[in-house]
């Protein structure tokens, strides 16, 4: 289920601005990494690469290599549709689809995709997928309400029940928890280290506290200064980093000297 | 020495008019314009309303002004200008309504509904050949413009990149601009390729409204397309749904409202147009269900040949007239409502 990530002097431009450069780091199965850095150094930037999203935006475009389980994600050929059902994505502020009720949010990567399912087989799927998100007990009596009808940070909780629906071997988040509350923040820290059992995470964060507690491995982008390329300063165990990093950007930003 | 009490004030209070001082003001103007009309022997309704409104904008100024200070009195003389710009949009709005309901209400009867004016000379006959006529050349123009328009719309806003995109949307700015005679001379000189001159049918009628129709369309969609967050797309792609689907299934649903809105508004745009229909569709005194095959009355063509062409009675046409313009507002308000209506069931419910 859970696969390994590798990335080869990967390099992304927007248009003929260099956003990224020569990022080259390996992410293990089954762990959970995050990604820290100010802001603007490129790490959503960067993150969005991993299952082609940043193909979204107009004018965006890689260079280098992604390797999930050794295929190649920008190799000729290579659908990003089937990339995405790989690979799964929550992102920083929570959108449910506000037309669909919250059973049909969860079960948005079947449906929406035209694919058969039975009743029974359908039921199965939301409770396993709302249980995976700790978000079962709170809307078991209100499945047919709007998806958009919850609070924040249980919203937050259908979309992680809607991204681990599909069964993605990977699973990517944008600040998942920068629009929430600490409480909401720790249903989903907790979330996070039970998913890590069965799934690659790769989590961009702001909050150094939370990259310590939840993720393995974490990696250090900074820029050098506006319109500069975003770069991989330091990438290591995650104790490493936040105590005997061995850059003196990252140990001044972990300890919240510039920053 | 008594003591007085002093009257306490305080740095937050300042005069302030009375809450029915507007009220007064507008009676007392009122009887002042009159009296001033009626001692110069001329009672004239609209001259009273003149003057009482430039007494009142004036009166109300001047008042606010010594009791409560130039920044209130500012506010009460642009409120005073606002609701009376207010009431001046909305004199033409309901002098057409109550003329249209009072001469309408003559022939407002069975037999006008039920009857077609074939063998009709003077008084009684109907507008249901107009009426059908109008309903059928409607939807066969919406069957044209709503596809096309939609489509439209979603390339421009989901898929369209650079110049193609841009001499759409300009193309689309120009048909707007088109004046509806020249859409119908357009639909006239297509069928008389194919039919030869002197043509006459009620799909010519469509094909005129739908140059109308679809830029309204066009643009209306695009601005509901536009609406829709774009992180709910992000959401779609990001579950490994390919982009037609998620247009298929998440942008539209999300802006399905707007977009009926929109079509509803634009059949109302084009569902009074009489030029084109007189060129093309021609008119008829008799029923015809039949949209490829000769003349096809509708019902502003209805209205203008009727007023236009008063028989031997001219009461009886002049009374048609009116029933059938009154018919015409109807048909475009009850279209409102159900766009109204579809618009309420199918917008994403937001309630708890």
């Amino acid at each position: 289920m859970s696969k390994r990530i590798e990335v080869k002097d990967l390099k992304v431009y927007y248009s003929s601005f260099l956003a990224v450069e020569d990022i080259n780091l390996t992410i293990e199965p089954r762990t959970v990494t995050a990604f820290i850095g100010p802001s603007g150094c490129g790490k959503s930037t960067f993150l969005r690469t991993l299952n082609r999203m940043h193909e979204v935006i107009p004018g965006a475009r890689v260079e280098g290599e992604v390797l999930i389980d050794g295929d190649n994600l920008y190799a000729q050929g290579v659908d990003p549709v089937l990339v995405r059902r790989q690979v799964g994505m929550v992102f920083q502020r929570p959108n449910p689809f506000p037309t669909m009720s919250i059973r049909d949010n969860v079960l948005a990567g079947v449906k929406l995709n035209n694919r058969k399912i039975t009743k029974t087989d359908a039921d199965d799927l939301v409770e396993k997928s709302l249980r995976g998100a700790n978000l079962w007990n709170e809307v078991k009596d209100r499945l047919e309400k709007p998806g958009s009808s919850i609070s924040g940070g249980q919203q937050q909780r259908l979309c992680i029940a809607r991204a681990i629906a599909v069964s993605p071997d990977v699973l990517l988040m944008d600040e998942p928890c920068s629009a929430l509350d600490p409480i909401s923040t720790l249903a989903i820290e907790d979330l996070i280290e039970e998913l890590k059992n069965e799934y690659t995470i790769v989590i961009v964060t702001h909050n150094m506290q939370q990259a310590s507690r939840v993720s393995d491995r974490t990696a250090f982008f900074n820029i050098a200064g506006t319109g500069k390329p975003g770069k991989l300063i330091e990438y290591d165990d995650t104790n490493t980093i936040f105590t005997q990093p061995s850059v003196q950007a990252t140990e001044d930003y972990v300890s919240g000297r510039f920053g | 020495m008594a003591i007085t009490q002093a009257p306490i004030t305080s740095a937050l209070k300042a005069g302030k008019l009375h809450r029915f001082t507007p009220l007064y003001i507008i009676l007392g103007t009122l009887a002042v314009a009159t009296a001033v009309f009626a001692i110069l022997g001329a009672v004239n309704v609209a001259g009273i309303l003149i003057v009482t409104a430039v007494l009142f904008v004036v009166t109300y100024w001047l008042l606010s002004l010594f009791v409560e200070g130039s920044r209130k009195a500012k506010d009460r003389l642009m409120t005073s200008l606002v609701v009376i710009a207010f009431l001046i949009a909305l004199v033409p709005l309901i002098s057409v309504a109550i003329t249209t309901l009072t001469n309408g209400a003559a022939r407002f009867d069975v037999d006008f509904f039920t009857m077609s004016m074939r063998n009709i000379v003077g008084e009684g006959g109907g507008a249901l050949h107009a009426i059908t006529g109008t309903l059928l050349i409607t939807l066969a123009t919406s069957i044209i413009s709503v596809p096309i328009g939609i489509l439209t719309a979603i390339y421009l806003v989901e898929y369209g990149r650079g110049k193609l995109a841009r001499w759409i949307t300009f193309l689309v700015d120009v048909m707007t601009g088109i004046p509806s005679i020249v859409a119908g001379l357009f639909a006239y000189a297509l069928l008389v390729i194919f039919f030869g001159e002197g043509v006459r049918l009620g799909i010519g009628g469509a094909i005129a409204l739908s140059v109308l129709m679809i830029p309204v369309i066009v643009r209306s969609t695009e601005e509901m397309l536009k609406l829709v967050p774009n992180e709910l797309r992000e959401a779609s792609y990001a579950l490994g749904v390919p982009k037609y689907l998620t247009i298929l299934k998440v942008v539209l649903p999300t802006s399905l409202a707007g977009i009926v809105t929109g079509v509803m508004l634009s059949v109302a745009r084009v569902i009074g147009e009489t030029a084109p229909l007189l060129i093309i569709a021609g008119y008829t005194q008799s029923m015809n269900y039949n949209l490829f095959d000769g003349r096809m009355m509708a019902l502003p063509t209805f209205v203008y040949n009727s007023y236009a062409q008063q028989g031997s009675d001219a009461q009886a046409y002049i009374d048609r007239a009116w029933t059938g313009a009154l018919s015409l507002i109807l048909i475009v308000m009850a279209l409102n409502l159900i766009a109204r209506l579809i618009a309420n069931i199918f917008s994403p419910k937001l309630g708890r």
